[in-house]
């Protein structure tokens, strides 16, 4: 296959692209390199300047675009977002993790000395802040891809519409209107299991109940979700503890999803972090 | 730590890389000589610690299972297999053939994509004299193109079987969460088969590479299976004579923390690193390898560099990429469809631990589980944490064959030898950001 790089003669200046990561498990950055067939293509219409998984070509700004995965978790991180977004002109969050903390963020919860103590035997060596908080409570940002993982669709539309200066086509609808539209059985009416897809924005494909079971939330609360109805309904036949348990997950800290589980009376778990022994049998 | 090496010259040197690039997560490298001598070679780990072992608390397996893979997106599949092993053990679940089946293959296919990723967007631009891929493409557009594609293959196995390469969602304790259909694992049969062609140009690849020379003696561990190349299960085995059960794991080794790592690192119990990962592996199992890739390791005739040149790790990763992939299409030609997805299961109190073979290396997990099957205590070993202390190792041999070079030079060859063992951070650090040690 004969594949024409775009001329840098004839075109702008290309799009500076930096990809940084905070608190955080690289599947939404490496998203960008599972885009296989397109990856060149894109490496093509922008110049990527930082992205240490993938280059060692490095740059520390100033950045057309910045894709910001994780969470904002240690002191160092919160000074170092700040510097980024002034040295950045849209900056995008991508996942659970930056755009709303991530599953670590269960720890906002707890007694964090006690939460790194029960992980760490000197927890003195160990430099984080007590609560993991998405991006946005710290600077502005731009646009942001939900997901645990992002979806490589939304991630190749956004760059596409970027590049093309048009808007993303990103909708805001309930992971239902996927379900529907791919003719999936309703999981949670003919199966009766927990599924979060009436407050979860779609962006999967309906993923898990097109798979058998319940949503369980990845992509975070659509606009305007109802939490506290679903939870009442999930009431009928469920204890609060269950409730809290399966909101409390990679979007827990999302303001709609942590009201509910505070109503529930918070995520599952020691979070007064009281010392657990270890079996005899270790 | 490390026995001292004197080099040549009484050189000193300090080499800080505060952010090692092209490896997944956040590490730095910092090597300290003083008058030749090394006095410390450390691979720091500073990801932000994210605290695992804490969040499963009081989760079921299933939750566990979906939770685990959250360590690291480049290899969920192997924290999922792993979680899911153990509990079916400390259930007594027997599991379908085809459970059995689909699990080797979903892992077939994390490891495809894993080492695809490593050999061509990691590792060999570096060998090449690259930056990236992408600027090894700009070069050689088709063997950057070839890359993507095996990655390609192995990403579309984790997808049919689980519904998306990253974080897959139907592992469930005792199956799958639906039917997955004879049809959906066919589909993936003709990609495979071009893949097997790539992977086998992959080896050839390999053969006209020439990495830096390094030859040390290393304690290798993996695991190893009576009939199969280890994946899933086996008993840990090294190339010093150890051959115990899996769940035994901590009375050979232990973790301890260092200053320097928000990893905790792993020793045996005697004091001693070791290694795992892909060299280890085709070292200690290369018998059992599928013959497609026995062939491949016979054209590549390396003896016994595999085991004792880290560099030549790419090597191994090339090796077990062809292995994967013919055992892929032999997995999908005997596919058959199980009558039901999930075997019927009741939890109960005790301990659940496991180990199996992620892309890196021995992933062990144990887990202290009441009456409910809800987890007590965790532990999580990622096969990172095992192998740091054996790459500082190997780095305070190999840095004083190299200091009459450049400065730049001695930086870029320790990258390259910390780059060619994968390490993979974000899973390291139960939980990662660089503290260094007050060296004044």
């Amino acid at each position: 296959m004969v594949a024409v790089p775009a001329s840098r003669a004839t075109t702008p200046r290309r799009p500076r692209l930096g990809v940084v990561k905070f608190a955080s498990c690289d599947g939404c950055q490496l998203t960008l390199l599972d885009l296989e067939d397109d990856l060149l293509a894109i490496a093509d219409r922008v110049d990527i300047v930082e992205f240490a998984e993938a280059t060692s070509n490095r740059s520390s700004g100033p950045f057309d675009i910045l894709f910001v995965e994780g969470s904002i978790s240690t002191p160092e991180q919160a000074v170092d977002i700040v510097r980024l977004r002034a040295a950045t002109s849209t900056l995008v969050t991508i996942g659970a993790c930056a755009t709303s903390g991530g599953i670590q963020a269960l720890r906002n919860w707890a007694d964090h000395d006690a939460v790194r103590s029960l992980v760490y035997p000197d927890p003195e060596y160990v430099e984080s802040l007590a609560t993991a908080t998405p991006v946005a409570d710290h600077v502005a940002v731009d646009a942001e891809l939900r997901g645990c993982p992002i979806s490589p669709d939304q991630l190749r539309e956004f760059v596409t519409a970027t590049l093309a200066r048009r808007r993303p086509n990103l909708p805001d609808e309930a992971v239902c209107a996927e379900c529907k539209r791919r003719n999936v059985v309703c999981v949670a009416v003919a199966e009766g299991v927990t599924c979060l897809g009436p407050v979860t924005r779609s962006g999967c494909g309906a993923l898990c109940p097109a798979y058998g079971r319940g949503c369980y939330g990845c992509f975070g609360p659509r606009e305007s979700a109802n939490g506290e109805g679903l939870a009442t309904w999930l009431g009928r036949d469920r204890d609060a503890a269950d409730i809290a348990r399966s909101f409390a997950l990679f979007n827990a800290w999302s303001p709609p999803f942590r009201r509910v589980i505070d109503a529930a009376g918070g995520p599952p778990g020691p979070i007064d972090g009281r010392s657990i022994k270890e079996p005899a049998d270790a | 730590m490390h026995d001292t090496v004197i080099a040549p010259g009484g050189t000193d040197l300090d080499v800080d890389v505060r952010n090692l690039t092209r490896v997944e997560g956040e590490g730095s490298l910092h090597l300290r000589v003083r008058e030749g001598a090394v006095e410390s070679a450390r691979l720091e780990i500073f990801e932000a610690p994210r605290y695992f072992e804490r969040l499963v608390v009081s989760r079921s397996m299933d939750e566990v299972i979906d939770i685990v893979a959250r360590i690291c997106g480049i290899c969920p599949v192997a924290y999922q297999m792993t979680a899911v092993h153990a509990a079916e053990a400390a259930f007594g679940i027997e599991v379908d053939p085809a459970t059995v089946a689909l699990r080797r293959l979903l892992y077939c296919g994390e490891w495809i994509e894993s080492h695809a990723l490593h050999i061509y967007l990691l590792h060999l631009p570096d060998l090449l004299g690259y930056p990236s891929a992408l600027d090894l493409a700009q070069h050689d557009r088709a063997t950057v193109e070839g890359g993507l594609r095996l990655k390609r293959a192995g990403n579309a196995i984790v997808a049919r079987i689980g519904g998306r390469a990253i974080h897959p969602v139907s592992v469930r304790v005792g199956g799958f969460s639906r039917v997955i259909r004879r049809d959906e694992i066919r589909s993936l049969r003709a990609d495979l088969v071009d893949a097997l062609d790539l992977a086998e140009a992959t080896i050839e690849l390999v053969a006209g590479l020439r990495p830096p020379t390094f030859r040390r003696e290393a304690r290798l561990v993996a695991l190893r299976d009576a009939a199969t190349y280890p994946m899933n299960h086996g008993r840990i085995v090294s190339n010093d004579g150890l051959d115990i059960p899996a769940t035994a794991w901590e009375t050979m080794f232990e973790e301890r923390q260092v200053a320097w790592s928000h990893a905790l690192q792993a020793t045996g119990r005697d004091g001693q690193p070791y290694l795992l990962g892909p060299s280890s592996r085709v070292t200690l199992d290369g018998d059992l390898l599928h013959p497609r890739a026995v062939a491949a390791l016979e054209r590549l005739d390396l003896g016994d560099r595999i085991a004792d040149e880290p560099n030549w790790s790419i090597a191994a990763r090339a090796i077990e990429l062809v292995h994967a992939v013919a055992e892929a299409i032999d997995i999908i030609d005997a596919y058959e469809q199980p009558a039901r997805a999930i075997v019927p299961w009741t939890p109960r109190a005790g301990v659940a631990s496991w180990a199996t073979e992620a892309p890196r290396g021995m992933l062990f997990q144990r887990f202290a589980l009441d009456d409910e099957g809800r987890v007590q205590t965790a532990r999580i070993v990622p096969p990172t944490s095992q192998n740091q202390a054996a790459i500082e190792a190997d780095l305070a041999l190999f840095a004083p064959t190299i200091l009459d070079r450049p400065r730049d030079e001695i930086t870029h060859l320790l990258e390259q030898l910390i780059r060619s063992y994968d390490p993979c951070i974000s899973c390291a650090t139960h939980f990662l950001d660089v503290r260094v040690e007050d060296l004044s």
